[in-house]
């Protein structure tokens, strides 16, 4: 069978995305004098020094810990206020419903740099400045109403008629979510997980604004590293190879649900 | 939204929780925002009001209007390139295979990564000394050099950008696609439509909403852009890739002209509310059709 052309583009793209990461690999296992040194397509004597470097020095391992933190407590905080709320917009009418959901997604959109300042004044001023808490609930701006979003999508497919039947069947309320509308959802709920990981991990503009010393995630970490003397391009290139590793993990988990949850829900 | 359901003003309890959360982080930041914007502010025990003058000063600011040019001829060319480039590569991607999955992860990877590491990753593989990108284009004979040339570092930030976000158009493409029953294909195949008649006349019509979903996202993200220029680029050669994000994060933080800056943030805003606005009645129109 003649391939199409279609499948060529995949196939072309495919390349277009991983000669990068691979440049990246091989980066980071090579030192940083073979790296400004020599130019060669493959590391010529391949070195673990630079992990090394990593899992050794307390800056590093220690900033890899405050972004777990921060990841971590944010999709806890926006799982536990999206699921009520997007049940509430999927199963019932109420005075504004249409204007709260818009006002949602407007911070959804509202650019970070808007609020850099006052996010900072605001956390100095009750004292959160410089913890993981701090920059989990700024993240939450946006992982909030995504989650919302996306979850008031799936829940949305699933018919009234369940919550009837389980009602006719004599569970309560409380019994029914639990036990049966919220492992149904499943899928739905690894997916916001997914996005939710996913725009607090990557994000670097309020990470950096509302960390000091003592909170600083990974991502402030390596723009730091850039702008001082010493550039060590091999440190750099092994820090990104292990910020990629959290979110092949978290992807490989959602595999399933993951196209579906990028339409946000609302495709079938 | 399901048209099915009961009507209940006690249901606000249920996203009182999510009402309370984004209060705290968007509202009262944005207040403060709007706060400043009509203030001048000395230090934070002598400002006075100053009514819309930072707004007529912003807007008539040529590095404004420069950078919002500049920004506008970004999210128009990614834009041009992204959404043809993810539907062919979306109709590429083969169904119900045992290796889907995985085509799927490999797309979804770009997404995934801290966007400060994109532009790190961008670097370390487009300088002309140590990079495979720049060392490739340098040896083809062309003097390629992304921090001196402005042309070049603009092609590379857009290089960059089609690498990290054409998956999203991609990945949601596919899912539209993958709703569309296959009872269309097989009418489409007995009415002996060539496979172009049958992308622009069957696929295309229903990937409509998805598209918008598409257009818009990139559209609103495209215009935040702010941490892979300022690691790749830090917005030079000169100011030829500063776009609104960064300019307006050197106003705030770098020079600390409050109140130009929140002028200038409350003006964004709008902008961004504007996009919101069309983003949202074109998707919940789609609903009610």
């Amino acid at each position: 069978m003649k391939t199409s052309f279609s499948r060529w583009v995949l196939v072309g793209f495919g390349i277009y995305l991983l000669l990068p990461l691979y440049w990246l690999l091989s980066m980071a296992v090579r030192t940083n004098d073979q790296i400004v040194g020599e130019f060669s397509l493959f590391p010529t004597s391949p070195t673990f020094a630079n992990f090394a470097e990593i899992f050794t020095n307390p800056v590093w391992y220690e900033a890899f810990g405050n972004s777990l933190a921060y990841v971590a407590i944010n999709s806890a905080i926006s799982l536990a206020v999206a699921i009520p709320a997007a049940y509430t917009f999927s199963r019932y009418r109420f005075l504004g419903d249409k204007q709260l959901f818009f006002w949602l997604l407007t911070n959804r959109m509202a650019p970070p740099a808007v609020f850099l300042l006052p996010f900072f004044q605001l956390y100095s001023s009750i004292g959160l400045f410089d913890t993981p808490l701090a920059v989990a609930l700024a993240h939450c701006l946006f992982t909030v109403p995504l989650a919302v979003w996306i979850l008031e999508g799936f829940f949305s497919g699933i018919p009234t008629e369940l919550d009837e039947m389980a009602r006719i069947d004599g569970h309560s309320f409380g019994h029914f979510f639990v036990r049966i509308f919220l492992p149904i959802n499943r899928g739905a709920i690894g997916v916001t997980l997914f996005f939710c990981f996913m725009f607090s991990w990557v994000e670097l503009l309020l990470a950096r604004t509302l960390s000091g010393a003592n909170a600083k995630p990974i991502v402030v970490v390596m723009t730091r590293t850039v702008s001082a003397s010493g550039l060590d391009w091999g440190v750099l290139a092994a820090a990104g190879v292990l910020t990629v590793l959290p979110g092949i993990l978290v992807v490989w988990f959602v595999r399933k649900d993951l196209a579906r949850g990028f339409a946000l829900g609302r495709v079938s | 939204m399901s048209l099915y359901r009961a009507k209940t003003n006690r249901a606000w309890l249920g996203v009182l929780p999510v009402l309370l959360i984004v209060a705290f982080s968007a509202v009262i930041p944005l207040m403060t925002v709007v706060n400043y914007s009509v203030q001048d502010i000395l230090d934070f025990n002598s400002r006075f009001f100053v009514g819309f003058e930072w707004y007529r000063e912003t807007l008539a600011d040529s590095r404004f209007r420069e950078a919002f040019l500049r920004q506008l001829a970004f999210s128009v060319t990614i834009l041009l390139i992204e959404i043809p480039l993810g539907i062919a590569v979306a109709k590429g991607i083969p169904r119900d295979r045992r290796w889907t999955p995985l085509v799927l992860i490999l797309l979804a990877l770009p997404l995934l990564i801290p966007w400060n590491v994109v532009g790190t990753i961008w670097q370390i593989y487009a300088r002309p000394d140590i990079g495979l990108l720049g060392a490739a284009i340098n040896g083809l004979g062309i003097d390629y050099n992304y921090t001196a040339v402005p042309l070049h570092a603009w092609l590379t930030l857009v290089a960059m950008d089609v690498w990290h976000w054409t998956s999203l158009v991609a990945l949601l493409t596919f899912a539209g696609l993958s709703a569309i029953p296959p009872a269309y294909y097989q009418a489409a195949e007995l009415d002996g439509a060539s496979k172009w008649q049958t992308f622009r006349l069957v696929e295309l019509p229903r990937l409509r909403g998805v598209l918008i979903i598409a257009v818009l996202l990139r559209l609103m993200d495209s215009f935040m852009i702010y941490t892979e220029p300022f690691v790749l680029t830090g917005g030079g050669p000169g100011n030829a890739t500063t776009f609104l994000s960064q300019h307006l994060a050197t106003m705030a933080v770098g020079q600390f002209d409050l109140g130009p800056a929140a002028a200038f943030s409350v003006i964004y805003f709008l902008f961004i509310l504007l996009f919101c606005w069309l983003f949202y009645t074109s998707v919940i129109g789609r609903d009610e059709n």
